[in-house]
């Protein structure tokens, strides 16, 4: 059976190129990159170049990175750190309803401690303006973090108007940029991003690496207390093959950056038309055009999530839904619901993320699959009969 | 996460559709919570369930539930269809996740408000000994 991997926003592929990379640092280089001995600074030498790597393609400063075990620690570092050591700058946090757990979790946990938190609500294409930042903006406002693009909708968010707000404002700005990296250009400097988080397995790295870039002169504590490590910043033995793997992947990422953005943007739209025409009763979810290059998501009306993804799967398509019942939860997705979609609607909904190995002929088959499937279960759904009647 | 039998029902459900004939026909469920079942039953005059249908907006559990249910009851009394409990659909699909035994819980209040239905569109009161066995959920209103 035909297999098609549709779900790169939940994790990539790890590039060949990338492993090649790392191999020595699962074999050979096996030293402590703290130890002063020849096998300590073979691995250093690692970690370093991921470091200028990772630098480069931010337009960071070397010691502006700090890796870390994944996306949602750099996530939790930022808001963590800053409610704690600027304290006595504010205790006022905004951010939006769409953003990922990571970020909504620990604001919620902020709360309880003493933190006011605002979530500013997206529109129906799930988007924030920098208007809205600003006038959220109080005089105890300590940081605005705002996703870089939805894991779920890949609407991309008006970064650089909102770092401009608040550098203007004085309020520290950081953006969880984990589906953003590697796929769409970033410049924290040109931005006004003074935080960001990312992670390597969204972009063809391997699981268990992140980073978070912080600009010279913010100073924030570390959760994972020990070493000296990331010059104390961020404790515990470095993972040698996963940051290399991490470097190799960014710098993987951002040489094919144009062309792959083209290539991706072309396959999605061809998605969407093809989504559009052969099959009727759906809705785009997310922005037509400020969405991520890979990003394509649709609520099929009148039938469920789940069961979509299930009749997928028997068809060697691997999709993601925002249906509750993928979510284990009653309720479905938040980001679908912060959009305004009803919860029918929301149940229906198919996210389909493309990968750097997509064909066309990929695109195509999932096109077909998923007309059939719309077909066979809107044939099953009582909801259905209603609507052709009418 | 699926049993190989739910996988079955929902990739080959029985009595799929609506009954054009039917004399009982019962909705159970909302679209808010993301699954609907509508349950259509034709009974004869001995009060046998000749011939079910279903369908169903919903997960893999829920097509699935409901494509056993019906199953269990074709060729069945009165009787017998309310004996059927949602304990009883979850073993003859091999289990259910248990976050999906709320599916078979609806599956059972479908045939039950379908004979409710019944009764009502015959225009008799159920029989006292079938009352209590006939209790389920009020029927939510479907949104569209």
């Amino acid at each position: 059976m035909r297999r098609v991997y549709m779900d790169n926003a939940a994790t990539t592929s790890l590039a060949p190129e990338v492993l090649e990379q790392m191999m020595p640092y699962l074999t050979n280089i096996y030293g402590n990159p703290s130890s002063v001995h020849s096998f300590g600074r073979e691995a250093k030498a690692g970690v370093d170049k991921a470091r200028q790597q990772l630098a480069k393609a931010l337009n960071a400063e070397l010691d502006e990175i700090i890796f870390t075990g994944c996306g949602t620690e750099s996530d939790n570092t930022v808001l963590l750190g800053v409610a704690e050591r600027y304290k006595s700058k504010g205790n006022h946090i905004i951010t939006t309803n769409i953003e990922h757990h990571a970020i909504l979790h620990t604001c919620e946990y902020l709360e309880k401690h003493g933190c006011e938190v605002t979530y500013l609500p997206v529109d129906e294409n799930g988007m924030v303006t920098a208007e809205q930042v600003k006038n959220a903006i109080r005089d105890n406002t300590v940081l605005v973090s705002v996703m870089f693009a939805n894991n779920e909708v890949g609407t991309i968010m008006p970064i650089a108007e909102i770092g401009k707000v608040c550098k203007e404002k004085g309020v520290f700005f950081h953006t969880d940029a984990v589906q953003a990296v590697g796929h769409v250009p970033i410049d924290v400097k040109a931005m006004n991003i003074d935080m960001l988080s990312l992670s390597a397995h969204k972009f063809h790295g391997p699981k268990g690496v992140g980073a978070l870039y912080v600009r010279r002169g913010i100073r924030l504590p570390s959760h994972i207390m020990g070493g000296a490590q990331e010059r104390g910043r961020r404790a515990g033995t470095e993972n040698t093959a996963g940051i290399v793997g991490l470097g190799a992947a960014i710098e993987l990422a951002c040489s094919n950056m144009e062309e792959n953005a083209r290539r991706m943007t072309a396959l999605r739209n061809r998605l969407m038309e093809g989504i559009e025409r052969e099959i009727p009763y759906v809705k785009l979810n997310g922005h037509r055009t400020e969405r991520l290059p890979n990003n394509v998501n649709y609520s099929i009306k009148f039938i469920e999530g789940e069961s979509i993804l299930l009749m997928l799967d028997m068809n060697g398509i691997a999709a993601s839904s925002g249906s509750a019942c993928t979510s284990g939860s009653l309720d479905p997705s938040h980001v679908l619901l912060a959009l305004g979609l009803p919860h029918e609607i929301a149940h229906g909904s198919v996210r389909l993320t493309l990968g750097d190995d997509t064909t066309e002929e990929d695109v195509d088959y999932v096109i077909d699959v998923l007309k059939k499937t719309a077909e066979r279960l809107r044939a099953m759904s009582p909801l259905y009969k209603g609507q052709i009647n009418k | 996460m699926y049993t190989e039998k739910v996988l079955d029902h929902f990739s080959n459900p029985r009595n799929m559709g609506e009954l054009q004939d039917a004399n009982g026909v019962g909705m159970v469920g909302n679209a808010k919570c993301g699954d609907i079942m509508q349950m259509f039953l034709k009974i004869d005059d001995d009060g046998i369930i000749e011939d079910v249908g279903f369908k169903t907006f919903g997960c893999g559990a829920a097509i699935a539930t409901s494509s056993m249910a019906t199953e269990m009851i074709k060729g069945k009394s009165i009787n017998e269809a309310l004996n059927l409990s949602n304990a009883a659909v979850v073993e003859a699909l091999e289990g259910l996740p248990p976050q999906k035994i709320h599916c078979s819980v609806l599956a059972e209040e479908a045939v039950k408000a379908a004979l409710e239905d019944y009764y009502k569109r015959k225009g008799v009161d159920m029989p006292e000994e079938l009352k209590k066995k006939a209790e389920h959920k009020d029927v939510h209103e479907v949104q569209e």
